[in-house]
């Protein structure tokens, strides 16, 4: 089996949850504090929010959409929230683009409800990151079976789902490292597709294992000796 | 001032099986660059309430990572904890006059405990507002600062909060239970969750038998729906407002409703409160007052497991752990949206929310009639706590704090 000359690098990341100054009772000032807030912030109630949530798998997306469903009340304004996919962001300032343009354009239709009341207000926080390495490294197909058995969840979404945002690429780490370091582009491009929406973190991972494991059985079988014709 | 002994110690590994050994590994890795670093925590009681709870269950395991940590009570006279009773119900909004009295007294303690209490630690967390103003103590500047307000700050008497305000912005961070619990300070605020043990006594796995024989000891009928709420006899708490929604269920389910709270003998208001509940009970066999001695973790926990739906239909709330204590025993909880609740009942997904009396029977009926969705309702519940409410995410949370204020800006 192929040995990468750049190993796999497990990380741990760990967040603390900053409350921010901006809050919202309404839809209208929702707009204001999703135009003004810090890009911790929109990365905090969309993709932090969808780790800590993970084991919902129908029904939640982001904090933004929870809110205009159970607070503000606006079935259609959740729909829209939530059909944000985050695996489509390589960028905060897209992310953050599309929210506003979907409220924007909700309150334009809308305009009776741009100033309604809410059960309760939405409070703006911001993600404060804290990283470090797990002590675990991958260079072959083994090892790096390993090490995803052996991570976190926050592990497991910081390589997964957040990559995209460092590497700037429709991809994960995992999947990158995969193609880049071992040449398995297929492989890759499957781990790619797990829906992080409709698993959980732990069945998302499940998933995964399972299709290393069976590329490692792959790569047994055509290494093991041939019969003789003889 | 009395330095704590640290409580028994549950080995780390032992929560392996319940959170996951990656998630135990991860702990490792956060302590890693802590080892040796000294911790002070600083709180005004050791026993009972929830912040010595929480305590004596994260000491042990931040001290097996490593840490060189300490438990420091506050200790004062009955004006000490008098003034501070007052000021605690002040800053949750309780009508208060202001007497320059109390002022001089909360000073005059401080200065007694700072002079014994050890604040040379690298990290220094005060619990509440009882030893805030410590920190005028503070002994370097290379040291960190943290308060931590377990209460509800939303609507706080302004007098006591200008008192208070003299301290806060001194320190390096606040930290707070909810966001809507924060104030406007200019120093970072961060949110952590309380959390529960779920190896302790109040929440880990109990034999069947055990269970019955608490129902049987209480004469509740195991076989019958069973709603419960779990909270002191407190007018906040409303147990006549859970007494009403009980009875509008009870026109079209045969169950039973058990009220249960540690003794109200010693709490003029408790023993009150418990009276007008016994008023509005009267007559009906299937209504459970039940007072508990002061420490009866392993009742609480057999009466929730047994329970066929959890109430939690409190006017104010603090955090509300008796919230997460049902879910993580997957039972579907039917609680007030107020405080720390919406934070632990995601609406539909985790339990339900409701806002009024009729509410709460409402959607205590909808449950009873749909067990599946209870069902579902429990189980993500449990979930939820797991993630985000153990006492091993506590930990990993000021494991966090502590690395990012320390960390080279």
């Amino acid at each position: 089996m192929n040995a990468a000359e750049t190993p796999f690098e497990f990380f741990t990341v760990s967040y603390l949850t900053k409350i921010g100054n901006q809050s919202a009772g309404n839809l209208e000032e929702l707009l204001t504090g999703l135009e003004q807030c810090s890009d911790a912030s929109i990365f905090h109630h969309t993709f932090q929010t969808l780790s800590a949530h993970h084991f919902l798998t129908e029904g939640f997306s982001n904090d933004f959409a929870q809110w205009a469903l159970v607070d503000a009340n606006r079935d259609a304004l959740a729909e829209q929230f939530a059909a944000l996919d985050i695996r489509d962001y390589t960028s905060i300032a897209a992310l953050r683009e599309d929210l506003c343009r979907v409220l924007r354009d909700f309150i334009t239709e809308n305009p009776a409800f741009g100033q309604q009341e809410a059960l309760d207000r939405f409070y703006f926080c911001e993600s404060v990151e804290v990283t470090a390495p797990f002590s675990l490294t991958a260079t072959n197909l083994d090892q790096f079976r390993d090490g995803m058995g052996a991570i976190s969840h926050a592990s497991f979404h910081f390589h997964f789902v957040t990559s995209r945002l460092r590497l700037q690429l429709r991809t994960n780490d995992f999947s990158y490292w995969l193609a880049d370091s071992l040449g398995l582009t297929n492989l890759a491009e499957t781990i790619n597709r797990i829906d992080i929406y409709t698993n959980t973190l732990d069945s998302a991972r499940s998933k995964m294992l399972r299709l290393l494991d069976r590329e490692r059985r792959k790569h047994e079988h055509s290494a093991s000796p041939q019969p003789n014709p003889a | 001032m009395s330095t704590l002994q640290v409580p028994s110690r549950i080995p780390l590994d032992d929560y392996s099986p319940v959170i996951g050994a990656g998630e135990v590994t991860e702990l490792r890795t956060l302590a890693k660059p802590l080892a040796g670093r000294s911790v002070v925590m600083i709180n005004s009681t050791a026993v009972g309430g929830g912040v010595a709870e929480i305590l004596n269950r994260l000491l042990p395991l931040a001290e097996e990572l490593g840490l060189n940590i300490r438990w420091e009570v506050m200790t004062g006279g009955e004006d000490f904890f008098e003034v501070t009773k007052s000021f605690h119900n002040a800053l949750h909004g309780a009508p208060y006059h202001s007497e320059p009295s109390h002022f001089e007294i909360y000073r005059a303690y401080t200065e007694k405990n700072a002079k014994r209490l050890p604040l040379d630690a690298e990290f220094a967390v005060i619990h509440d507002p009882q030893p805030a103003g410590l920190i005028g103590h503070r002994q370097s500047g290379k040291n960190h600062w943290i308060w931590r307000c377990h209460i509800d700050l939303s609507h706080p008497n302004a007098a006591v909060w200008n008192f208070l305000a003299n301290f806060v912005p001194r320190y390096d961070a606040a930290v707070f239970s909810s966001p809507e619990f924060a104030r406007q300070l200019p120093i970072p605020q961060y949110l952590f969750h309380p959390a529960i043990d779920p190896l302790s006594e109040k929440n880990r796995e109990l034999p069947p038998e055990f269970i019955l024989d608490v129902l049987a000891r209480y004469n509740i009928d195991h076989l019958r729906p069973i709603l419960t709420q779990i909270s002191r006899f407190d007018r906040l708490k409303d147990p006549v407002g859970v007494i009403r929604a009980y009875r509008i269920v009870r026109r079209y389910f045969d169950c039973q409703l058990v009220l249960a709270g540690g003794s109200a003998s010693d709490d003029p208001e408790g023993a009150a409160v418990l009276k007008e509940a016994q008023q509005a009970a009267a007559g009906d066999p299937d209504i459970k007052l039940l007072e508990l001695p002061a420490w009866a973790p392993l009742e609480v926990n057999a009466l929730q497991r047994a329970s066929t739906i959890v109430m939690q239909k409190s006017l104010r709330e603090g955090f509300g752990l008796t919230v997460s204590e049902a879910l993580w025993k997957k039972k579907p909880v039917v609680a007030s949206a107020v405080g720390g609740i919406p934070t632990q009942i995601i609406h539909k997904h985790t339990g339900l929310l409701s806002h009024s009396v009729e509410g709460t029977a409402y959607q205590i009926r909808f449950l009873l009639s749909h067990p599946e969705i209870a069902g579902r309702l429990g189980e993500q519940g449990h979930m939820h706590v797991k993630e985000n409410f153990l006492i091993t995410q506590n930990l990993k949370r000021y494991l966090t704090l502590f690395l990012k204020l320390s960390a080279p800006c």
